[in-house]
């Protein structure tokens, strides 16, 4: 869930356009945006404090041929809670859960690892290398 | 006492177009996008999530184009807006100790686990108006990469701690106040100022922080340690019973390190003061950071008689929406106020005259 809490509707919707249709499905519940509190602690370690709120849309589907689908994603887009809500669903059933992982999570996953990764290279070349009187006169 | 007034509704609808239109400036030009808002005023956008106190970087952007960049009315129609929704629940406690790190300093160690990472910063900046940015500009060349340590990154409160050299935060697990459904009441607990400070006007924590450092506080602090970069937010939906991963959020942390001359009970040691903001929020984090601690006064049995230490002084007055509410309103009619002053000094000179 937190790979499809990640990612926009668009790009959820480009990796369906690679995998098997999804189930019918019907709305229980949304989507519909809402608030969660975001707590922090206190001195980083301590006990929990209200740091303020988020936007968060939720959605709640059921399977014409049975099963539910939950989703939280943080934002306000409601196409992309309804289809993590109807993956969520679809992901619980044995017949498509490999064929889904493989069209639509995984590779989900590697563009966000990869978008990580390219932070973390970025933040690495602003990194201090500090030298001292020794080796400034080598 | 104020008056109904009628009368002022054509007024007032043409005073509102006229904002739009200046709003919209020279039609001639480009309309601003709230995503260019978004992408090219970030730290604008950031401000205003922080004290709007709701991470939306979308409704954000939004508010400042519809302020015209006025950053505290854009951070009161965020909280506005804020109202029309319901809220889910709480999340987890977000793990700052976890944060994928854009940056991360000690003015306290030059050398420690993970180093100094500067990510995007202004610091050593000249300062100088860059006018390449006010011509067309050639697409801008992508930051250098280097290879990624994957050294963790202690937080430096912890190195200090682990020598006993620093006060551990106590094991507080109470429910904390939420000063968005229950009106603050004094005194209040850490967790209870934490958030007014974490909502609080950037402005006004500086300048109370500012005091600290001149000598109303007597703080002496030292920066520990700064960090801004990515925090994984969960959330336990009640249908589903375990936490679930909402997304991430970008926030900035700040830990002051503080002297502590020591009490009976406890030896001469550091403690710390607690800054936690939405979005990338230096200053904003490094002024609570500094507020906290002075609000720590009488929990660490120091004199406390500076603004920065009396919780009332703090607490009420560092939300900006409130207090614009409370300036704000002298403009509104107060005539029957005014006639009543105005009799009493006529009254009054009459009598002196006698």
């Amino acid at each position: 869930m937190g790979v499809l809490a990640r990612a926009t509707a668009g790009q959820i919707a480009a990796r369906l356009e690679h995998a098997p249709a999804l189930p019918p499905h019907r709305r229980l519940r949304g989507p519909e945006a809402g608030l969660v509190m975001v707590r922090g602690r206190q001195g980083g370690d301590g006990g929990p404090f209200n740091l303020g709120e988020m936007t968060v849309t939720r959605c709640s589907v059921r399977l014409e041929e049975g099963g539910l689908g939950h989703a939280y994603v943080a934002g306000r887009d409601l196409r992309q809670a309804e289809l993590a809500a109807l993956l969520d669903a679809a992901l619980q059933l044995p017949a498509l859960r490999g064929a889904l992982m493989a069209a639509v999570v995984e590779p989900l996953a590697a563009m966000q690892a990869a978008a990580v990764a390219t932070l973390a290279r970025k933040a690495a070349a602003t990194k201090v290398e500090f030298f001292t009187m020794a080796n400034m006169r080598s | 006492m104020y008056v109904a007034v009628k009368g002022g509704e054509r007024a007032i609808g043409n005073a509102h177009a006229w904002l739009d239109e200046t709003r919209r400036g020279d039609p001639a030009l480009p309309e601003l996008s709230v995503q260019q808002v978004e992408q090219q005023l970030g730290l604008a956008v950031d401000r205003v999530m922080a004290e709007g106190s709701c991470h939306d970087r979308g409704l954000a952007a939004l508010a400042v184009k519809q302020a015209k960049g006025d950053l505290i009315e854009a951070a009161f129609l965020l909280r506005a807006y804020r109202t029309t929704l319901a809220r889910f629940g709480t999340s987890e406690p977000v793990e700052t100790g976890a944060m994928r790190i854009q940056r991360r300093i000690s003015a306290t160690y030059k050398d420690l686990p993970g180093g100094q990472v500067l990510g995007p910063t202004f610091d050593y900046t000249h300062r100088l108006l860059d006018f390449a940015l006010a011509a067309e500009r050639e697409a801008v060349p992508p930051a250098a990469e280097a290879e990624a340590d994957p050294t963790p990154m202690p937080r430096v409160t912890e190195l200090l701690a682990r020598e006993g050299l620093m006060r551990r935060e106590p094991a507080d697990t109470t429910e904390p106040p939420d000063l968005t459904r229950e009106p603050m009441r004094f005194p209040t607990s850490r967790a209870g100022w934490l958030q007014a400070l974490a909502r609080g006007d950037e402005g006004f924590l500086l300048g109370l922080g500012y005091s600290t450092q001149r000598g109303y506080g007597n703080s002496h602090p030292f920066a520990g340690e700064i960090r801004m970069g990515e925090v994984t937010v969960e959330f336990t939906p009640p249908e589903l019973g375990f936490a679930i991963e909402l997304g991430e959020i970008t926030v900035t942390e700040c830990q002051m390190v503080n002297q502590f001359a020591g009490s009976k009970s406890e030896p001469p040691q550091f403690t710390r003061g607690y800054g936690l903001v939405f979005g990338h929020g230096e200053r904003k984090a490094m002024a609570m950071a500094l507020v906290d601690r002075g609000l720590r006064a009488e929990e660490l049995g120091e004199p406390a008689e500076a603004p920065a230490q009396s919780q009332e002084f703090v607490l009420y007055h560092c939300d900006n929406v409130e207090a614009t509410g409370f300036v704000e309103h002298l403009k509104l009619p107060h005539y029957v106020d005014f006639q009543s002053e105005l009799e009493k000094i006529r009254t009054l000179r009459k009598g002196g005259g006698a």
